[in-house]
């Protein structure tokens, strides 16, 4: 996949304080990336840094093959910033078309998109109104309506879902699908990291403005765990799971479970790839332990956010 | 080109949404209104002292200077006070982000909002300027001389002072730049008095004092400059009325007031384009 967003060792100081250390990332074309970090990682100052609102101290980055900041690329990029505001006085309608103009939109084509856009985020009731009327999260709705005017190639949200209900959150996830599904990227910052996991494809983890994992979310195998309900085993049969991947204690290993005849075996496995579950299955098989049952058991995002982290990240 | 006039359609539009057109249009009404009642009166004793023409002359011209000198007042404050937040306060409150995340050049977004800004202030002039001389023909039958470079003399008083509050915006907080651009206005007013008794007196420090206070903000010289040439020229010579300078600032003073507000636009230019957003 073509890179949208290519970033070297990109940092940003403010001062003696360092924002964003060592940047070095990569987006591609129709990937929903998230960007994950603690409070004070870096990750407003470098999505910053990207849209051309702040200039790096040292490092490069290309955004849709262009330097940051270069004019015709910010022709194809949305943007909703975190703490967003807009001039409140505008209805939601004005000022949709307002930002079309900036856009070099205009006349019908740009009065039919903007209210394509405010039926899409449910708002096409409230147009005429101030925006100073409306609730936090229909002014979160209408920035995102703002976001995506241009029909971007690339659209940065920096906290989508702050603010909003969960009927909020359920509809940025499907628009987020639908840019997805039109084939749009998506560069995701949210704490959120239910949001995360159930729309981005791969995340990047950064900690004190350096990007210190990546995880790809949906297929990766990195972390595949998967769990096995065995009977009894027979000698060197761990030893042949071992081969597969790393073999984890669980609560019930070589234990009689409640309702069960037989003594089973739960052993949970983190294998390197999807691609090895049927020669794994195949193996036990023919060594004639009794397989019944193999579910994935995958790792959740706060799991591997509080591990790459570190505990120490965690207040209190 | 377009942005720029985006920018600077969206500026006008906010002052009249925002009623901060209503506002400076009421208190400008309700200025000419009393400028108009008091004229009425002025006339009326006139009338009845039997006044001679140069009497009369001589009492409307100064009540026309003073009628402008009060105009010109209100467009200064309307020159720092409209835009002083423009910028800043759009940086604080976020609002400058999603505009130049757009395909717009930062220099258009400032100088949108400086030629937005600029017709209202420029508009509030000729309404107040415009009030006060049809009041004065109307009631007194008179009109002060040389109007075609009295009038943009203060336009320019007030372009000056205008582009010091937006250049200020770029960098400063709203209410550091509001003191900034009154205290440089507070500077010049009190230079300009300064550099009158300097010369009224024959004192050479207070007239040099009173010489760079303008040079360090000019607007105050731009209505010295305006009223010198507003008043019949035997008056202005004889000092007869308030608003007759002893001191007449140069027409050098016009020019240091045009590379002022370029060289101010350029600095505001030149820091909002490097500052972080």
């Amino acid at each position: 996949m073509t890179a949208l967003v290519e970033t070297r060792g990109l940092r940003k100081q403010f001062g003696s304080k360092v924002a964003v250390d060592d940047l070095s990332l990569t987006v591609r074309r129709g990937e929903v990336f998230g960007f994950l970090g603690p409070n004070g990682a870096g990750k407003t100052t470098s999505l910053k840094m990207l849209l051309g609102l702040i200039e790096p101290s040292a490092g490069s980055a290309m955004v849709l093959g262009a330097p940051i900041g270069d004019r015709r690329a910010r022709a194809k990029l949305g943007f909703l910033p975190e703490h967003f505001r807009f001039p409140d006085w505008l209805t939601g309608r004005e000022m949709l078309r307002f930002h079309g103009r900036l856009y070099g939109m205009g006349g019908t084509a740009l009065a039919v998109r903007a209210d394509e856009l405010l039926a899409r985020v449910d708002l096409l009731d409230a147009a005429h109104q101030p925006i100073r009327t409306y609730s936090k999260g229909m002014m979160q709705r209408v920035g995102l309506a703002q976001a995506l005017l241009n029909r971007p190639e690339l659209v940065f949200l920096d906290e989508p879902t702050s603010g909003l209900d969960p009927l909020g959150r359920l509809l940025v996830r499907d628009i987020i699908r639908e840019l997805r599904a039109e084939g749009t990227s998506v560069f995701l910052n949210s704490h959120l990291l239910g949001e995360v996991e159930a729309t981005c494809d791969r995340v990047v983890f950064v900690k004190a403005g350096r990007t210190v994992h990546e995880l790809r979310l949906g297929g990766d195998a990195s972390a595949l765990d998967v769990e096995l309900r065995m009977g009894p085993l027979m000698n060197g049969t761990l030893e042949m799971l071992e081969r597969f991947g790393r073999v984890e204690p669980v609560p019930g290993l070589g234990r009689n479970e409640p309702g069960t005849s037989v003594a089973e075996t739960r052993v949970r496995l983190r294998v390197t790839n999807e691609e090895t579950l049927p020669e794994l299955a195949r193996s036990l098989v023919e060594r004639g332990v009794a397989l019944y049952e193999m579910k994935l058991a995958r790792k959740s995002l706060e799991a591997w956010f509080l591990e790459v982290m570190g505990e120490e990240q965690r207040p209190g | 080109m377009r942005d720029l006039l985006t920018i600077a359609h969206l500026t006008l539009h906010e002052t009249v949404r925002r009623r901060v057109l209503l506002a400076a249009l009421i208190g400008g009404a309700a200025f000419l209104v009393l400028f108009a009642v008091g004229m009425h009166f002025v006339n009326l004793d006139a009338v009845k002292s039997d006044a001679s023409a140069m009497e009369r002359r001589i009492m409307f011209s100064i009540l026309t200077l003073a009628g402008l000198f009060a105009a010109s007042r209100l467009v200064m404050m309307t020159a720092v006070l409209l835009p002083v937040d423009t910028l800043s306060g759009e940086i604080a409150s976020g609002v400058i982000q999603t505009v130049a995340s757009k395909p717009i050049r930062r220099r258009d977004i400032v100088l949108g909002k400086w030629l937005g800004h600029w017709l209202v202030m420029a508009g509030y002039l000729v309404l107040l300027t415009g009030g006060v001389l049809l009041i004065i023909r109307v009631i007194a039958h008179q009109s002060p001389p040389r109007l075609e470079r009295g009038l943009p003399l203060m336009l320019l008083e007030g372009t000056v002072l205008l582009t010091l509050s937006i250049a200020g915006g770029t960098r400063l907080s709203t209410i550091t730049n509001g003191m900034f651009a009154f205290g440089l206005y507070g500077i010049a007013f009190i230079g300009n008095w300064v550099e009158q008794i300097g010369t009224f007196t024959d004192n050479e420090a207070a007239r040099y004092v009173g010489t760079v206070a303008s040079l360090i903000m000019p607007s105050e010289a731009m209505w010295q400059l305006a009223a010198a040439h507003m008043q019949p020229t035997l008056m202005r010579e004889l000092g007869a009325t308030p608003f007759s300078p002893l001191s007449v600032p140069s027409a050098a003073m016009v020019w240091w007031s045009l590379g002022y507000v370029v060289v101010a636009l350029a600095i505001g230019l030149r820091i909002f384009q490097k500052r972080p957003l």
